[in-house]
């Protein structure tokens, strides 16, 4: 405790900081200003902290870095569109949305891969359910073949007869016409004879050049 | 004489009531208008990140993500506190976070006037100079004197340097910058009293080494 009556130096320097608050009760402030008025001392030790508390305080001690309100502001600026820490703003919802795009993305390539659509022409469909062993008509100049007698033959000067297997396997496809039965695409349909309207009329040429540039 | 104190205190209502009215803008929505709000602050903020961090580059990052936070948590502000104390009390958390983190602060070294003196139990007393000029404030417009100063405190402990700055820089009361550093209210006193009477004691000696010595004051008639 501080006799209030009558302080020494040191009481004075441990409450000076106090004092220069205004934090002191009447007393000890009384006492500290009877003190003050004798000891040059703590008088140079009050204005020298009074003086500290002044300079320190002042606004212009609190000085920047050149550019730093702009940088503040750019930043905060940049920032600013999401709003709170909740989904509250429309950009914050661009993460999720994103996310099931890429994701829808990423499943559509794989069910690319997977799932391989139906030929939209017939002179893209190997066919299917055609008895190997039977015998087909091929010949040079076309990659297409046959049953025979089919009016469709191109160059019947050099058809030849073999089995639907070997022709299958030496890379020609039925003939649209006469072995339309075993042929099934998207648009006709399995077994479709009713619906013709995916071929040319006059096609049988311009099925032999599709096949040929495959 | 009291006129312009009633001005000043008609001027501080009405940046008060301006101030209230841009955050329940800014809570309501209006984000652009945060910066309005916080720029008036936007030295102290730096300052008070300065002053624990000690390096330039780090108090900028600092007060800038404090900037963002207050941004981000302006809901949860509530009007029983000062704004500027808010704003102040985030980058003071912000600044102590990265330093713990980053461990990238040197330990000041304190000079052996001082360094006896780093417990803060004991008595600290004041030196005696017989030739100590007050420094008035205009001499602030001087860069290099400001310089002087922010080297002085830069030369304090750290638990002295945070407390001083708060309280007689960023103006929290004793209670404010307790809760803010997470200490007592007697260590802030006793921190705040040491730091007081050291820089006292540091700008005396700046005399002595010239710091002041083209200003025109050095030769006039205040000696202590």
């Amino acid at each position: 405790m501080v006799n209030h009556e009558a302080v020494n130096c040191e009481q004075v320097w441990r409450e000076i900081s106090n004092y220069v608050d205004g934090d002191v009760d009447a007393p000890l402030r009384l006492a500290m200003d009877e003190h003050f008025k004798t000891c040059a001392r703590c008088a140079s030790v009050l204005a020298g902290t009074r003086n500290v508390v002044q300079l320190y305080g002042d606004e212009r001690m609190l000085e920047v870095p050149a550019g730093f309100s702009r940088r503040l502001e750019k930043r905060l600026a940049k920032n600013a569109v999401v709003k709170g820490s909740g989904w509250s703003s429309w950009s914050a919802w661009l993460v999720p949305v994103a996310a099931v795009a890429l994701l829808a993305v990423g499943l559509g390539v794989v069910n690319k891969i997977s799932f391989k659509p139906p030929a939209k022409s017939i002179l893209a469909a190997p066919g299917h359910d055609i008895p190997p062993d039977m015998l087909v008509v091929v010949s040079d100049g076309s990659k297409v073949f046959h049953v025979a007698g089919c009016p469709f033959i191109h160059d019947k000067a050099t058809e030849r007869t073999i089995t639907a297997k070997e022709a299958m396997r030496d890379g020609y496809v039925p003939c649209s016409r006469c072995m339309r039965q075993y042929l099934r695409t998207g648009l006709t349909g399995p077994h479709d004879d009713d619906d013709a309207s995916a071929e040319p009329e006059e096609g049988h040429e311009e099925e032999v050049s599709v096949v040929r540039v495959k | 004489m009291s006129q312009p104190s009633i001005v000043l205190n008609n001027s501080e209502q009405a940046v008060g009531a301006r101030e209230r009215d841009l955050i329940s803008a800014v809570q309501r929505g209006q984000s652009e208008l945060f910066y309005e709000l916080v720029r008036p602050y936007e030295r102290r903020v730096y300052a008070a990140a300065l002053a624990i961090l000690r390096n330039e580059h780090d108090a900028e990052d600092a007060a800038q993500e404090a900037m963002l936070k207050a941004f981000k948590n302006i809901r949860q502000f509530r009007a029983e506190a000062r704004f500027s104390t808010w704003l102040i009390q985030i980058t003071v958390n912000e600044s102590l976070m990265r330093r713990r983190r980053e461990r990238t602060v040197p330990m000041e070294a304190i000079d052996g006037h001082r360094s006896g003196r780093g417990d803060e139990e004991s008595e600290y007393a004041p030196r005696d100079f017989a030739d100590w000029r007050e420094i008035p404030s205009e001499a602030l417009e001087r860069k290099e004197v400001r310089q002087r100063l922010a080297e002085a405190l830069g030369t304090l402990d750290r638990k002295y340097r945070e407390v001083f700055m708060l309280r007689d820089m960023e103006h929290l009361n004793i209670q404010e910058t307790a809760e803010a550093l997470g200490i007592s209210v007697a260590s802030v006193k006793t921190r705040l009293l040491r730091a007081r009477l050291m820089l006292r004691d540091l700008l005396a000696a700046g005399w002595e080494q010239g710091w002041f010595s083209r200003l025109p004051f050095e030769k006039g008639t205040k000696p202590w």
